[in-house]
């Protein structure tokens, strides 16, 4: 579903990602884990074309499409979901208003239908459901006023109105209560644990990793993947602390 | 009726930013005089979305206790000035919402100048300017706040967002205080649209004009929110919007 190779990345013209090959296959979950400044969240913007996040070499191929050339709206139409770690309040803007418009702009992207009023709203009430969330707070603008949890629960609902087929999650689990962390943990499982999609978790901690099990963990140290193994990797991880196992594959 | 004769220059201070050529065509300006008796309520909405110049020039006079709820919307003209005056007395409130839309080389203005005359009137000015091409925007308000009108509350919020770097917003906002209990708030910004709210939508499926419109939508929103009218204002701008992006 997604392949990365050597893919190389700078954040104002510093490099950051420096040589990173990952390839994620329909219905596995991965996760990403890493010191700070290992390049974690760098990866997720670049892969959601951010900006300012400049790919300086390697390639992306996500189902058949180079990735890379697409505009971030068209990687979401083509199925990509960038859970972001702080989501950006938008005055004004309801959420009902604006994730309306936007599942409707990836149908059209797709070639389909508008979903109508109703119909988005029953979906909409299904997936706030399914994250504990009352359907009022998506009458309210955009992430206002919401505390870290409520934004984070709030991102999983757009994912699961949004449908994608591949979730970028940086971070979901920062800010998250341990009640909030097990509905975030349930809700990623809900609507992403399918044989046709998958699932790339970027985080610092294993507790995400007891809801959410991963088929496979990657150490992210330098820009580059340092180190892969199976679920056990980040309770290794976790034990050890990442400089003992970042210098073991050094 | 008052009709003022001479063009204005340049040199003019409440004619700096206009485009004198255009209004040259629609001069001169007849003041629209309004005048709300003590304890009574008015509302007016101006929409100039026409093609041509419009200059107006409204003065409000406010009795004791009056309320004045004034919306504008320009979103078309290619040379738009609305100039209002207001005097209140005691107790009176006034409120001026109004939106300011261009592109090309439109040139839009808001000039205001509100009086607190007598004690305890409370004036409210939010004015939203967007600006994109060549177009110039401009909002000129003036406060004056005459001698013994204490208990005076005057609030002026104008922000405009420049949508291309090409064209040009003017702001200045003026008080000239005579009394000594006055609250007098007033906050001044010209931005771009935030790039980061940009990016969180598009990554959402947005197309970048959706995404640019959703933001200047809820931007503009903040003029008419609660107005009479409401409704008939932001679908107007919404238009306008759209053919600007």
């Amino acid at each position: 579903m997604l392949k990365i190779e050597n893919l190389t990345a700078n954040v104002a013209d510093k490099p950051i990602l420096k040589g990173l090959s990952l390839t994620i296959n329909p219905g596995e979950i991965h996760a990403i884990m890493g010191p700070n400044g290992a390049g974690k969240s760098t990866l997720g913007y670049t892969l959601g074309g951010r900006p300012g996040y400049e790919v300086t070499g390697g390639a992306v191929d996500f189902d058949g499409q180079d990735l890379l050339e697409l505009e971030p709206h068209e990687r979401a139409a083509a199925g990509l979901f960038l859970g972001f770690q702080y989501p950006v309040e938008i005055p004004g803007v309801s959420f009902v208003q604006f994730l309306r418009e936007a599942a409707n702009a990836q149908r059209k992207g797709r070639g389909e239908e508008p979903l109508s009023g109703g119909e988005f709203l029953k979906l909409a009430r299904e997936k706030a459901g399914l994250l504990r969330m009352d359907m009022d707070m998506l009458k309210r603008p955009v992430n206002v006023g919401f505390s870290g949890g409520e934004k984070k629960r709030a991102e999983m609902v757009q994912m699961g109105i949004l449908n994608p087929k591949l979730a970028i999650l940086d971070e979901t689990d920062s800010g998250l209560d341990i009640d909030a962390l097990r509905i975030c943990g349930e809700g990623i499982n809900a609507i992403m644990r399918s044989a046709d999609k998958a699932v790339l978790l970027i985080t610092h901690y294993q507790r995400l990793l007891d809801y959410v099990k991963p088929d496979f963990v990657h150490v992210l140290a330098n820009g580059r993947i340092v180190k892969s193994g199976g679920p056990d990797l980040a309770l290794r991880l976790e034990e050890e602390g990442y400089e003992a196992v970042v210098q073991e594959a050094a | 009726m008052n009709v003022e004769l001479a063009l204005p220059t340049r040199k003019d201070e409440d004619f700096r930013y206009s485009d004198l050529e255009a209004l040259r065509t629609v001069w001169p300006i007849v003041t629209e005089e309004i005048v709300v008796p003590d304890g009574a309520e008015q509302t007016l909405q101006i929409v100039e979305t026409g093609g041509g110049a419009v200059a107006r020039h409204v003065a409000v006079t406010l009795g004791k206790g009056a309320k004045f709820d004034l919306r504008v919307l320009t979103a078309g003209p290619g040379y738009g000035r609305i100039a209002v005056d207001a005097t209140l007395a005691q107790g009176a409130d006034f409120t001026l919402g109004a939106a300011q839309l261009a592109t090309g080389e439109e040139t839009v203005e808001i000039v205001t100048e509100v009086t607190h005359a007598g004690l305890n009137a409370t004036s409210q000015q939010i004015v939203r300017t967007v600006l994109a091409g060549k177009s110039v925007g401009t909002y000129l308000g003036r406060i004056a706040v005459e001698r013994g009108a204490d208990g005076t509350d005057a609030e002026q919020s104008v922000r405009a967002m420049l949508l291309e770097r090409t064209a040009t917003a003017n702001a200045r906002p003026e008080l000239e205080i005579y009394a000594d209990d006055v609250k007098a708030a007033h906050g001044c910004a010209v931005g771009e649209l935030d790039a980061q709210g940009l990016f969180y939508l598009m990554s959402r499926g947005l197309t970048p004009p959706q995404a640019k419109r959703l933001m200047l939508q809820a931007f503009i929103a903040e003029a008419f929110t609660g107005a009479p009218g409401e409704e008939e204002l932001s679908s107007a701008a919404l238009a306008r919007l759209e053919a600007i992006l």
